[in-house]
Formats: structure tokens, sequence, C-alpha cells
């Protein structure tokens, strides 16, 4: 049994592919540990109550509100956020249409919205234009009106 | 937040061993989507959480010929990505696949919506309907609780200190058998129900009469309302217009709503007269197949 009272959890995860072993404090969050314990700044905070999606991350392929999920929780998970969806090549499908279509203004829900779609895509190469904005509705956006995040998300989509 | 620690436990007796030494000081963590929300607002303070996910009896789910049994941490999308689910308990299915977006869907399932207790829950009419009963282990014992009798208040729950919702059964579907459950929104998903119906019928062969009926009603009362009269008020009667109005009517009248930002009590009472009468004619479509 895994017990922490009150000291630190101890937790060893893979965060875009890289191993990590860090010691979390129990009551923090995934988000919180993303940005405060990893320096991965890329997962945004934005409502805390799982309505906005903007700290959308990938744990073990399922994607998750971070700020709802402890840090403690990823022991032996996978998870996987927007900073590694580039690669050496460059970017990654869904970032370069972002780019190409605008679809973003302030940027805040960006990474969110990306990790979210690239859950779509990885399992679902070429969704219809109501399956997109089914499956991102759990992510806002209050300066696009979502038009053009979805023509980016079709635009990378096979 | 007030800091609490984490205990990730791999049996339902350290589970309960935990729960009881802290009181309401203590609550399980499934998907966290609401308790991790009232933790963080301070509407809970907690001492410890316990990560129920690593014992296996609250993350299994198995579907046969003995009915469906949900284990209390299993998340929605395994609920409504399981093919045998799909086909045999659609109703099921529109409950989970409306709670939240995707992201909540991972996290959140059937056992937490019922232990949060909303009156609003889109899960739980769902379960009632199909005759659903909660598996509660406790430091005395184990205990099952039928789901209409689960929820006694808003976020209260029949769950007495150190005890531990395991999982969540219901009978197979006999034949003639249909069941759906909707809601009212104004918006396409990722809302709060302002009103929500679920119904299940049971037909006889020649799929012209009712041979039993229940009605379970969400956001109409302090608590899911299982509006019995309604629902027995189609049992031997012929599938028309008059039959499945006048449980409509009776529906109607077990609500008990609260005017409040989401809606009105005059909106929320026409709105189950209509989802009612929809449900009703959803359900015998699916028994008749």
């Amino acid at each position: 049994m895994t017990t922490s009272s009150p000291g630190m959890v101890h937790v060893k995860t893979t965060i875009n592919g890289q191993a990590h072993e860090l010691l979390v404090p129990p009551y923090m969050s995934l988000l919180d540990t993303l940005r405060e314990l990893i320096g991965l700044t890329g997962t945004k905070e934005g409502c805390l109550d799982g309505n906005c999606g903007a700290c959308t991350v990938s744990v073990d392929g399922r994607i998750v509100d971070s700020c709802l999920v402890l840090g403690a929780e990823v022991d032996g998970k996978d998870v996987d956020t927007v900073e590694g969806m580039a690669s050496a090549d460059g970017l990654h499908p869904l970032q370069q249409a972002f780019l190409e279509e605008a679809a973003l203004q302030c940027g805040i829900c960006t990474p969110g919205f990306l990790v979210a779609a690239k859950g779509l895509l990885d399992n679902e190469p070429s969704p219809s234009e109501g399956r997109i904005r089914h499956w991102l509705a759990g992510n806002l956006c209050r300066c696009t009106g979502y038009d053009k995040i979805i023509r980016a998300v079709q635009k990378a989509s096979s | 937040m007030h800091p609490f620690a984490y205990v990730a436990p791999g049996t339902v007796d350290e589970a309960v061993a935990v729960l009881d030494k802290h009181g309401d000081r203590a609550r399980p963590l499934a998907g966290g989507t609401d308790l991790l929300v009232k933790a963080r607002a301070n509407a809970w303070e907690l001492d410890a959480v316990v990560d129920i996910k690593n014992i296996p009896e609250l993350m299994t789910l198995t579907v046969g010929n003995d009915g469906l049994t949900i284990g209390a941490g299993v998340p929605c999308y395994q609920v409504y990505e399981n093919e045998e689910v799909a086909s045999d308990y659609p109703c099921i299915v529109d409950g989970t696949a409306i709670i939240g977006g995707i992201q909540i869907q991972s996290r959140a399932g059937l056992g937490g919506n019922l232990c949060n207790a909303a009156p609003s829950a889109d899960g739980i009419c769902p379960l009632i309907v199909h005759s659903a009963v909660a598996h509660i282990a406790g430091p005395g014992g184990s205990r099952d609780v039928a789901v209409e009798d689960f929820c006694t208040g808003p976020s209260q729950t029949v769950l007495k200190n150190g005890e531990l919702l395991v999982s969540i059964s219901m009978p197979r579907p006999p034949s003639n058998f249909g069941a759906a459950y909707t809601r009212f929104i104004p918006r396409n998903e990722m809302d709060i129900a302002v009103a929500g119906v679920g119904v299940s019928v049971i037909l006889d062969s020649s799929g012209q009469n009712f041979v039993s009926a229940r009605i379970a009603l969400a956001s109409v009362g302090p608590t899911p309302i299982l509006a019995s009269a309604a629902g027995n008020s189609l049992a031997g009667k012929p599938i028309n217009d008059d039959t499945i109005a006048a449980a409509a009517a009776l529906a109607t009248d077990a609500s008990t709503p609260i005017t409040d930002m989401r809606g009105t009590i005059a909106q929320r009472k026409q709105l189950i007269n209509v989802l009612t009468g929809r449900m009703i004619n959803q359900a015998v479509e699916r028994a008749r197949g």
C-alpha cells in the first residue's frame, strides 16, 4: 500500500518519453507537478475545475484535465504534454495546421486543444466535423469562435 | 486546499480501514472530477484521500448472463466503449456518454456519479431504471442498497463513515426490455441537466402492451427520483398516446423542482412531461429491437 502522511509521495513516471523520478506533495495536482516540479509550463492553468480543458494532458493515451489529477496518481503512468508533440524534424502536423489556419489568438487554450486533438487523431485519423466538435467540447476558447480550430484539426487529419 | 495524505491501498479491507480511521475527513478518490473540485473549494476539509484505483474489484466491469457489474472506479469511457454494454444496456451508455466531456469521461465513472449524489447526475437515472443495486463494504461488513434508495439529499448518501461503494450491478435485461435516458441542456454537451428522464419498459410478446415500466427523474428534486406511480400506471396497458400521456402526467406530478439559474419550476415540469413521453417511446422502440 502506497501511503504518505503527511510527507511526499515517491513517483516514477514517464513524461514525453523520458523517465522521471520525483517526490510530490500528496495534494499537488498533476498540473502543478508538471509546471512547478518538472518545469514543463506548456500545460496551462485555466478554470481549475474541469470545465475549460486548458490543462489537458494525456495519461496512458487518454486525455484528462491535469488540474483534476493528483501528481501522486501518475506513478507508473505515461504522461504526454504539448512539449512532446514537436519532433526534431519539426512541428507536429496539428501544430503546423494551427499556425497555417490561424487557429489561435491569445494562445492560452492552445496547448490543451493540441493535446486533445492529438488524442482524437491518434485513434481516429479521419473524424467528421461533428466528431471533432464533440471531442473538443471539453476545451474552451474565448477568442477564436472555434471555427478556425476545427478547420485546423480537419487539415491535420488524413 | 487543506493538505491531505495520499493513500493507495490494494484491497477493499485496507481502504475501509483508512476511511474508518479518518471518518468524514477522508474520501475515496476515483476519477477525482468532483472530489478535487470540492477539496480545492474547501467544501471538504480532508486529512486523507484514498485512491481506490489499485483495488481490482473496484476497477472491473463484467457483463454476461448474470447481468452487468461495474466497479465503483471504472471510468465512463470503459462503460460506453464496451461493445456488450452498448448492445445490451444502451440506456447506461446514454448516461455515461454525456457526463462531462472526453477529458472528464477518461476519469469520472458511475460509482463517483452515484456517491457525489447530485440531483442532476446523468448516470443515476439509467441505473435506477435498470433496477441496479449498490454493493457497499464497511467496517461492519457488506450490504446492498437499491440505487433509488442510495441518495438521501444533494451530496448526501446512505454511506456511513468508513463505508465504501465497491460496485454497482444490475440484472441482465429480460426479453422485450428497452430503456433510454435523455436530459435537456441549453448547449449540445458539457452542461448540467435542467431536467433528465430515464425510462425502462418490458413489453409483452406482441410488442403492443406494457408488462411493466420504471421511470426515473433527474434535476427535479433533492435526489434522483423513482417515479413509481408513473411507471406502474403503464403496467398491463396498451402502448398508445393516451397511456403514455397519462404516465408523463404522473411523472410530472412526482417532480418537485426548484427555480434556479438553470431553469424555473414551470419549465422543469414541462420538460419532465415532454421528455417522459419521448423516453417511453424510445424505450419501446429499443424493446421492439
